[in-house]
């Protein structure tokens, strides 16, 4: 090469023919190669979890084990009905807990706020979706239960102990340990998902709609309601189930703090475990295959329903969008 | 449709006077009553200026066409006239908007009530998609809390009437506002702001994203309201200037170059710039 090529020669020269014919084969097989292992990868461990935790379903069947109130490791008998109920109490109260919140969050953020403060707000609520849940859960250990229990659990207990005491068998013994301290510092972990995922929902609404609604006459907060917030429900509504998944599987920071009881019934004040909490306090220490097992087992129905959460989740949005024709 | 045939259109001494670019200061000669007067509305986006010093009288009944080139400020004058700029951050708004005697952009006036009698349609057909046909209509009467039934029925069909929607329409109120045609959705949005008894009724390009068919609909419909309100078009179409309205300005620039009546505007217009615009020239 003597001389260097002008552009035109360059355009016009033939490019190699490794380059296009493998190039596009080579892309081709590497990509579905990816994107059918990412569909293998759930399969299997689906698969896993059903293989390991087969013992059980059978001892106890599908529905026995799903419904069976017995843990008992000692004498042999599991069930794994009092975690799901305890994860279903702390995943809906910690969701009911922080939806308001976290929707006052995001309007104010995308709304109201002028834009260096709703830069800044964005930010701390990415960084905390972004906080370890171990650390979540030394802080509910250091502040929140100590907090919790001299400010409430206790003066609440007291006071119902004096005056009220046909409610003492549901709040229960004053642990600081226990599902109320589990669902806040659940709900404390969710609020950063709903309100990122709200707040995206709210900004994405179409500037045409707002002005629609100003120009009916409506005040600020009217617009959100008749215009924004219809809008945005399906996305808003999706993202609190997404949440609401993310509060059935979080697993440390509720292990550290739910008190882990195994026992129905669960009381306000007293122990309590869930799904994720029983497996990761019990796997170290289950010693016998049936205990091992049913730990896989729980895992399996765990992973069944944050299928079905997220399913719901994404048939919702769907089912609730905004028909495309108009917009 | 024709202009000519249009009583309005038929001035006996018309007086378009000379537009500086300073100081656009224009009126138009007829026998209706001044319905909202700007004086030297001036329009700041930052340090940009988008409109400059613009005094126009839109009188009760006509139609009046904003006409110019992209850019021209003619929408950013628009929507000076229903206080829509409040709700957009760095502009500023300078000048009188006068309707019925009462500045709009004085101390103490509430935007939100300004809405409700300056109505307002927009390029893009805008119902609210999550509610029904019936609720699209009638959210603005909801908004100052009318919930009587009877009374919202009553409206509901006299608005969509209005609106030439009601035949098309009456069988299925209930179904969603996302469901009918562009143009069907155009003519909703016209019956919403008429549901709330706008006076005046602004409307930004708002036949630029139909077929041809919905847009003579739409142009017959001005044709027909303007009996009742006061309509200020922004268009891009000269044609559909030249179609509807009463009154044509020409913007250019941020300035209100000329204004007058359209079938002058159209035949002999006094100002160089109007006359390259609409021969085509420029634009």
């Amino acid at each position: 090469m003597d001389r260097t090529l002008t552009a035109s020669e360059l355009i016009r020269r033939p490019t190699h023919p490794i380059y296009r014919r493998l190039g596009d084969r080579v892309f081709q097989v590497v990509v579905v190669t990816l994107g059918l292992s990412i569909i293998a990868l759930a399969l299997l461990l689906a698969e896993v979890l059903l293989v390991e935790g087969w013992e059980p379903l059978r001892r106890f069947g599908f529905f026995g084990f799903l419904t069976g109130t017995t843990w008992d490791p000692v004498r042999g008998v599991f069930g794994t009905w009092p975690f799901i109920v305890g994860t279903l109490i702390t995943a809906v109260a910690s969701l009911a807990l922080s939806f308001l919140p976290a929707i006052g969050v995001a309007i104010f953020s995308a709304e109201y706020a002028p834009r260096w403060l709703a830069s800044i707000i964005d930010t701390i609520v990415d960084l905390l979706a972004a906080v370890p849940s171990v650390v979540v859960g030394i802080w509910g250990i250091f502040v929140l239960v100590p907090l919790m229990q001299n400010h409430v659990y206790l003066p609440v207990y007291y006071w119902a102990f004096e005056n009220a005491p046909g409610l003492l068998p549901v709040l229960g013994p004053p642990a600081g340990y226990n599902l109320v301290t589990a669902t806040i510092v659940l709900a404390l972990m969710i609020v950063p998902y709903t309100t990122a995922l709200a707040r995206d929902a709210i900004r994405l609404v179409p500037r045409s709609q707002r002005e629609a609604a100003r120009a009916l006459g409506a005040t600020r907060w009217e617009v959100m309601r008749m215009a924004v917030l219809p809008y945005a429900r399906g996305a808003i509504v999706a993202g609190a189930i997404l949440s609401f998944g993310r509060a059935i599987g979080e697993t440390m920071a509720v292990a550290m703090l739910i008190g882990n009881s195994n026992t129905l019934p669960f009381t306000f004040f007293g122990p309590a475990a869930t799904m994720p909490s029983v497996i990761v306090n019990e796997f170290r220490e289950a010693v016998e295959d049936l205990h091992l097992a049913s730990l896989m087992t729980v895992g399996f129905y765990l992973f069944l329903i944050s299928l079905t959460v997220n399913l719901i989740a994404a048939w919702l949005q769907r089912k609730l969008a905004v028909g495309g024709r108009a917009l | 449709m024709d202009p000519v045939t249009s009583p309005q259109t038929a001035p006996s001494t018309p007086k378009p006077q000379q537009a500086g670019q300073g100081e656009a200061r224009a009126t138009v000669a007829a026998d209706a009553e001044p319905r909202l007067v700007t004086e030297g509305i001036t329009v700041h986006y930052g340090n940009v200026v988008g409109v400059r010093d613009v005094s126009l009288t839109f009188r009760d009944k006509t139609v009046t066409a904003l006409i110019g080139p992209s850019g021209c400020g003619k929408t950013t004058f628009l929507r000076s006239l229903n206080r829509m700029h409040d709700l957009t951050r760095g502009v500023k708004v300078s000048g009188r908007a006068v309707l019925d005697g009462t500045d709009i952009y004085a101390n103490g006036v509430d935007p939100v009530t300004i809405r409700r009698r300056i109505g307002m349609v927009f390029q893009k057909p805008t119902p609210f998609p999550t509610m029904s046909i019936y609720d699209n209509v009638v959210a603005g009467l909801k908004l100052v809390g009318i919930r009587d039934r009877a009374l919202l029925d009553e409206v509901a069909e006299r608005s969509l009437r209005q609106a030439a929607l009601w035949d098309e329409v009456k069988d299925r109120l209930k179904a969603p506002a996302a469901g009918i045609s562009g143009g069907q959705q155009q003519r909703l949005s016209i019956a919403r702001a008429l549901a709330v008894e706008a006076e005046v009724l602004l409307m930004d390009e708002p036949t630029s994203s139909l077929d041809p068919q919905s847009t003579m609909r739409i142009e017959e419909l001005i044709q027909e309201l303007k009996d009742t309100v006061t309509i200020i078009i922004v268009t891009h179409n000269m044609q559909q200037a030249a179609r509807v309205s009463d009154y044509t300005a020409f913007f250019y620039e941020g300035d209100l170059i000329e204004v007058s009546d359209t079938n002058r505007m159209f035949t002999n217009p006094k100002e160089q710039r109007t006359n390259d615009y609409i021969t085509g020239r420029f634009g």
